[in-house]
């Protein structure tokens, strides 16, 4: 009895190694996301597009689940993103972007030179559209399902990798999600 | 060269101290100015200086999302100014605190708050160091009995033979009249 007093320090000792093992593997600028699995929040934008309607939170509930992809032409981690987004496109996949704190006639200039992904862009010049969708800086991606509801939060630009791990299996769960939803409603 | 170098001993030592005055002032300079930017950065304050305070309280316990370990009252950031402009609105509405905690939350989680909330979730963060603190003063002072138990009362004396015990007897006598032990006892005396 009195011998396992003595391992009490090897066994807080292996327990804070643990933990410090576990840390390293953290990202310490990994920010949760809060808006996951709610819906996404109203907003009432203008169309970059001046023929077009404005761009609001009823136009990402579509029945289908679609990308929204915030993203401005000063960002340089976006024109990095931009050709991923193009390809996603040519897949089908639906892109709503929203120019944040941007120039509209930059981010025209921006998507004439490498192409538009978007559907649809709306301007959010004060940024405050961004706020209520919980972004911290551009670019993010969210996943959004038919029914209006947020999949996904992908902070920081999208890469292959991203795609391969987090759009694609979210855009899936976002299928069936709806259809089970239009089946059962909520 | 060398006019150079002998300047502050054979010219004015005033002037030499006068000149390294100037240069420290303005090698601490840009620390002020940064001060005196961070304070005033905001155009848009709130009139009322009750309502300012009670802003810049809150944005003290705000997080920046960007500069991640300062508040939005310290960060420079293009969001925190947005979030400060934000937090002055919502005060000005009226709103409470806690209305306007929650409001950030709901967007960007409990990660916001510089100071965790205090819930079932967060014991073991808030209740954690106390504890382990707690625990050991209890083993220190467990320990600390413990000796002092097992020297006054469970010294096992009556395990000792006949020759130990004489020599006990000779060591302390020697040592009450000495005051010190006898360089010939002390093999006698170990237990």
């Amino acid at each position: 009895m009195k011998r396992l007093v003595y391992l009490l320090p090897l066994v807080g000792f292996l327990l804070l190694g643990w933990f410090l093992w576990r840390g390293l593997s953290l990202d310490p600028h990994a920010i949760p996301s809060a808006r996951v699995g709610k819906p996404v929040p109203a907003f009432a934008l203008a169309s970059l597009d001046p023929t077009r309607p404005a761009l609001t939170s009823g136009d990402l509930a579509t029945g289908r689940p679609l990308l929204v992809n915030f993203f401005a032409s000063w960002c340089p981690p976006c024109h990095v993103e931009h050709p991923l987004l193009m390809k996603l496109r040519d897949e089908g996949i639906v892109i709503i972007g929203i120019a944040y704190k941007d120039v509209p006639a930059d981010t025209r200039h921006f998507l004439r030179r490498l192409g538009n992904p978007f559907t649809q862009v709306g301007i959010d010049q004060e940024g405050r559209t961004a706020i209520d969708f919980g972004v911290s800086g551009v670019p993010e991606t969210f996943v959004i399902n038919g029914r209006g509801r947020i999949v996904l939060h992908h902070p920081g630009p999208l890469t292959e990798a991203a795609i391969a791990d987090e759009i694609r299996p979210a855009l899936a769960r976002a299928v069936h999600k709806a259809g089970v939803n239009q089946k059962g409603g909520e | 060269m060398r006019t150079i170098l002998s300047f502050p001993r054979s010219g004015s030592p005033l002037l030499a101290r006068g000149l390294l005055l100037v240069a420290f002032a303005l090698i601490l300079l840009p620390s002020i100015h940064r001060v005196a930017a961070n304070v005033a950065v905001d155009p848009d304050r709130l009139e009322d200086p009750v309502l300012e305070a009670r802003a810049q309280k809150l944005m003290r316990q705000i997080r920046c999302l960007v500069c991640q370990n300062q508040s939005i009252a310290d960060s420079n950031a293009d969001l925190a100014a947005d979030l400060r402009r934000i937090v002055r609105e919502q005060v000005a509405a009226g709103r409470t605190d806690g209305e306007i905690k929650a409001y950030l939350t709901a967007r960007y989680g409990e990660w916001v708050l510089m100071r965790p909330p205090f819930e079932r979730r967060t014991l073991v963060l808030w209740l954690g160091p106390p504890m382990v603190f707690l625990l050991v003063l209890f083993v220190l002072f467990w320990r600390w009995r413990n000796r002092s138990r097992s020297v006054t009362v469970d010294e096992p004396v009556a395990d000792l033979d006949e020759a130990e015990r004489a020599a006990l007897k000779r060591l302390m006598t020697a040592e009450g009249m000495s005051g010190r032990e006898a360089p010939g006892d002390r093999d006698g005396g170990g237990s």
